[in-house]
């Protein structure tokens, strides 16, 4: 049987593993099933521990856990170089990281803070393209550029205010990036998926009622899961999707179409 | 009751990693069981699941001690 996603033993990274219930961790889950070499980036010890623990639960082999702290370019600049010159080739990046501080989420968007508008925007959009910057030089076999976005760049979600902006601003970056980086045949695409039970949803004010709206209204009248998303995420990693950059895919069980 | 607390002192000594003794009523997830308030979200999301329930973000705050977790949990169900 031929093999069609062609990703056994490449080399991806997967940044953004919290815990188990991380869409990181789901991406990470497919790769494994798909024979990749996963490349883990983390910021804070507690995410190391639970990467340990999990790596130890899961039975996954992991040579490569490297410390990445997306808002500081020095950090993000070495950490590609460590793994560049450990690897030699990177084939792929799962960028899953996003931030705003929990005082920017409660209450009215209207009274967001300058610096928590900055924050969020330097951590959750800003971070795709110093990555990419520093992994530029590494992706010398073409290869993958996925990052995580949400419908609430787009429409005007309860709760999500701020972090709204930064998906917007993610987004839009996507599609520049996805210019510069395919003169080196590097794709770059977001994945907006539904809402999923993470560390970081359980954030958003309301989260329990976003995950009913979309159990009610969505065509498939259900939400999507951790590896729903980790499947998708593979496809686009993957030569099967070859011919799509600068692309939103939605793993939303249709709830985007809805008027 | 009984069952509640022991099933809420496994969820707490498998994310914290402390041991069952130190998980006492009156003991308060911060202070004495040494989470910080990620440890605490993911608690919350742990009892939910444990519990098939919802505990709103209003309702999350308030609970600081294993005891308060023990009793919101029995005045849901």
């Amino acid at each position: 049987m031929e093999d069609l996603l062609k990703l056994k033993g490449k080399n991806i990274v997967v940044m953004g593993v919290a815990n188990e219930r991380s869409i990181a961790w789901g991406v990470a889950k497919s790769l494994y099933k798909a024979g990749a070499n996963v490349i883990y980036t983390y910021r804070l010890d507690r995410s190391l521990q639970k990467l340990t623990k999990l790596l130890e639960k899961y039975e996954y082999p992991s040579d490569l856990v490297v410390q990445c702290d997306v808002n500081d370019d020095e950090s993000v600049q070495n950490a590609f170089r460590e793994i560049g010159e450990k690897v030699g080739v990177i084939h792929g990046i799962v960028h899953s990281v996003a931030f705003a501080r929990a005082e920017d989420l409660k209450g009215d968007f209207i009274d967001t803070s300058r610096d928590g508008y900055a924050f969020a925007q330097d951590t959750s959009a800003y971070s795709l393209i110093a990555v990419a910057k520093a992994a530029r030089p590494y992706m010398t076999e073409e290869g993958s550029i996925v990052t995580m976005s949400y419908i609430g760049a787009e429409r005007a979600v309860p709760g999500y205010s701020v972090m709204g902006i930064a998906k917007a601003s993610l987004e839009a970056s996507v599609r520049y990036l996805a210019l510069d980086l395919g003169e080196n045949g590097i794709r770059i695409n977001a994945i907006s998926a539904g809402p999923i039970r993470t560390l970081a949803a359980k954030g958003v004010p309301g989260f329990n009622d976003i995950l009913r709206l979309i159990e009610e209204k969505a065509p498939l009248k259900r939400n999507v899961t951790q590896e729903e998303v980790g499947d998708m995420s593979l496809a686009m990693l993957s030569q099967l999707s070859r011919g799509v950059t600068g692309e939103v895919i939605y793993v939303d069980s249709g709830y985007n179409i809805l008027a | 009751m009984a069952e509640v607390l022991d099933r809420v002192t496994k969820i707490i000594v498998d994310r914290l990693g402390v041991e069952e003794s130190q998980v006492t009523l009156e003991a308060s997830f911060k202070e004495d069981l040494g989470a910080d308030s990620l440890d605490v979200v993911e608690l919350v999301m742990e009892l939910e699941d444990e519990f098939d329930m919802e505990i709103s973000d209003d309702d999350a705050e308030k609970i600081a001690t294993v005891g308060d977790a023990v009793d919101y949990i029995n005045s849901k169900q």
